[in-house]
């Protein structure tokens, strides 16, 4: 059986809980359920909020070519990908990724995976405002996260 | 076809997306970066740096020595920075 794929890209806010149960619901074969949640965070006071564009269309694409590589890596019940885009301020939240397998080893590697594939592949730019002073500067893309994606296909 | 900017490349030409029409012997996404390059200095300091700039076709990331052939779309951005 193959796993339940679920991508949405949006502006509003999304609930941890609520998109996990998409997953779990009615589905008792799955053991292991890992989310990742990716926040906005205030970097020490000076952030005021982060612009997210995105590509439309293809954001959706690519988050689903992943989702549907993760399935063919690991034998997952089900993957859940949000991805929001507008503007975002301090402590909400950015990405989600859930997955649901039979036992953990799976689940975790399978969303560590989809992560290091949304940081580098998924068509998304994040622009700093920063606190009383407005628009600044788009962040740069780290060497960190290419290393990381580069690993899985290795 | 339809050129889309994103991102600083975006800003730096001034528009998201527009309809271009390259001569018939522009065949890769490298010669239609130097094209564009071409167009004003708004383009060339969009494509100042072009060994960082990532492109699409039709939706899919493609390397600069892709074949354009009859895509659609092309979109021209920076490296992605969501997660």
């Amino acid at each position: 059986m193959g796993a339940r794929i679920f991508v949405r890209v949006q502006k509003e806010s999304f609930d941890v809980a609520a998109e996990a149960a998409r997953l779990t619901q009615g589905c008792t074969s799955i053991g292991a359920l890992v989310s990742f949640t990716g926040l906005c965070r205030d970097e020490g006071g000076v952030l005021a909020a982060l612009e997210i564009e995105h590509y439309p269309g293809m954001a959706e694409a690519e988050i689903n070519r992943a989702a549907r590589e993760a399935a063919s890596r690991w034998p997952l019940e089900g993957v859940l990908a949000v991805h929001r885009y507008g503007l975002i301020r301090p402590g909400e939240p950015i990405v989600l990724v859930v997955t649901a397998t039979l036992h953990r080893f799976e689940a975790f590697a399978a969303a560590s995976f989809l992560m290091d594939y949304l940081k580098t592949e998924a068509p998304f730019w994040k622009k700093r405002h920063l606190a009383g002073k407005g628009a600044g500067d788009w962040i740069e893309a780290k060497a960190q996260d290419h290393a990381a994606a580069q690993k899985w296909r290795a | 076809m339809k050129a889309l900017y994103f991102a600083w490349v975006r800003e730096r030409i001034g528009k998201a997306e527009e309809e271009i029409a390259p001569p018939e012997d522009i065949k890769t996404v490298a010669e239609l970066m130097a094209w564009l390059s071409g167009k004003g200095e708004n383009y060339a300091a969009a494509f100042a740096h072009i060994k960082t700039m990532r492109a699409a076709l039709d939706r899919m990331h493609v390397k600069h020595d892709a074949l354009i052939r009859n895509a659609r779309e092309i979109a021209f951005f920076p490296p992605m920075t969501g997660g």
